[in-house]
């Protein structure tokens, strides 16, 4: 079967790559161009592990074909630090304990990243219900929760 | 438009149509589906756009139920579809699942359909033999099965202009908070005159029949009311009835059977506030 040629961009840079038609975007990202902080848990869209940015939107990339990232914006965890300076959520993870074994901690991170560039001081409640869509079988939630709600507030300060 | 009803018509195998994939991707992952055509209607001219027309709404087969919620005037004009939409999975999900989707993939479960049902929305259709415009009731006809022909792509969604004093709620049951599968489910739509006087009723009911029921006994006895007490006891027992559920993992007949007549009533209840109050 014939690959299909995408044009992309992800993380900021232009990214080229052939694909399946039937291929995920989460393989692609993962086997193809090696951006392995996207996870596969379920596969079926019901964990999150695999979330990324999909112009502007947070998605799943179990749900979204590699052939349907051609000329649209992907941000992926790896996008989040500048260099050696982590982004405040990763930071606010790290001093909070928020993950244990780190299977689910990158779609934490981009969903967290997505929940407060919509809504940049949350309530408890609007995080949880905000990150839903990821799960954790590690920690109980209430770790990842505080280290979002002290990301938000340096983020508000900064 | 016609590049995809071409090529949906001359594929010789299973041809997909893709939207958002929160259906289409689980069904190929699961090996449930392997299609030979995969068309992706996303890039078609304004499929991904909702529009303010002089009759009403068009809502895109490529929106994602996240829009329908970041969209004020559909939100006003039609609050029980918008809380339906809103409802389809987690956040992630939200930002690709579609109204059209969840109406052709046809589960008897979909938590837009009761609502979209209940609002009189239109299917617009464009396919081979060009365009046509059916209710949407009439578009699942069994769990995952469509009445559109091969080759037919439901381009939008169409919902009315809101007379004065209308409103439309939905609801359903499910065993935890959110992000579940609902067991049983109600949308109901109506308009009231000044005296707060019901006009015009449409109830419907999601996952207790094969495919969507839309309950005209149930909007009869609303009509003409004030959905007082009396009237709503005659409307969960007309609900109730109307209910033909089967037994599952996730409820009973008989749990089915009672819920579905207090989801109406509880649904009936929130649209008239909310008629109302506007």
């Amino acid at each position: 079967m014939a690959g299909v040629a995408v044009s992309t961009t992800i993380n900021g840079d232009n990214v080229e790559y052939l694909c399946q038609p039937d291929e995920t975007l989460l393989d692609v990202l993962r086997d193809r161009l090696g951006l392995t902080g996207a996870k596969e848990g379920c596969g079926t869209g019901d964990c999150g592990a695999c979330s990324i940015i999909l112009d502007d939107r947070l998605v799943c990339s179990c749900l979204v074909l590699g052939a349907e990232a051609q000329g649209r914006r992907v941000e992926t965890v790896e996008g989040m630090a500048h260099g050696d300076k982590l982004h405040p959520l990763q930071q606010k993870f790290l001093e909070h304990a928020a993950l244990q074994c780190g299977i689910c901690t990158p779609g934490f991170l981009i969903a967290a990243k997505d929940l407060l560039a919509r809504n940049p001081d949350p309530s408890e409640e609007e995080i949880r219900f905000g990150l839903a869509g990821n799960l954790c079988r590690c920690t109980g939630y209430d770790k990842i929760v505080r280290a979002v709600q002290d990301a938000a507030s340096v983020m508000k300060g900064a | 438009m016609e590049e995809a009803v071409g090529l949906l018509t001359g594929s010789a195998g299973t041809a997909a149509i893709l939207a958002g994939g929160s259906d289409l991707l689980v069904r190929m992952k699961g090996g449930f589906t392997e299609p030979d055509l995969i068309v992706d209607i996303k890039s078609i001219d304004g499929i991904g756009e909702i529009r303010q027309t002089a009759e009403g709404f068009s809502i895109g087969a490529a929106v994602p139920c996240a829009m329908l919620g970041e969209n004020e005037a559909l939100k006003r004009a039609w609050p029980g579809v918008v809380e339906a939409a809103r409802l389809i999975g987690s956040k992630q999900v939200q930002g690709r699942c579609t109204i059209v989707g969840n109406l052709c993939n046809a589960s008897p479960a979909a938590d837009s359909v009761p609502a979209l049902v209940a609002a009189g929305a239109r299917a617009s259709i464009v396919g081979p033999a060009g365009r046509r415009t059916i209710a949407v009731e009439a578009v699942p006809t069994a769990p995952g099965k469509t009445s559109l022909a091969k080759g037919e792509i439901i381009d939008a969604i169409l919902l009315d202009e809101r007379p004065a004093r209308s409103a439309d709620a939905y609801l359903r049951f499910i065993p935890r908070t959110e992000m579940d599968i609902a067991v049983v489910s109600a949308g109901v739509s109506l308009t009231l005159d000044t005296a707060g006087t019901i006009t015009a009723a449409r109830v419907a009911l999601g996952a207790v029949a094969p495919t969507v029921l839309l309950v005209e006994e149930a909007a009869r006895i609303l009509v003409g009311s004030k959905a007082d007490e009396a009237t709503l006891q005659k409307l969960e027992e007309a609900c109730s009835a109307a209910s033909r559920p089967i037994d599952d993992k996730r409820g009973t007949v008989a749990f089915r059977k009672q819920v579905a007549g207090v989801m109406a009533r509880r649904a009936a209840t929130i649209a008239y506030t909310r008629a109302g109050d506007r």
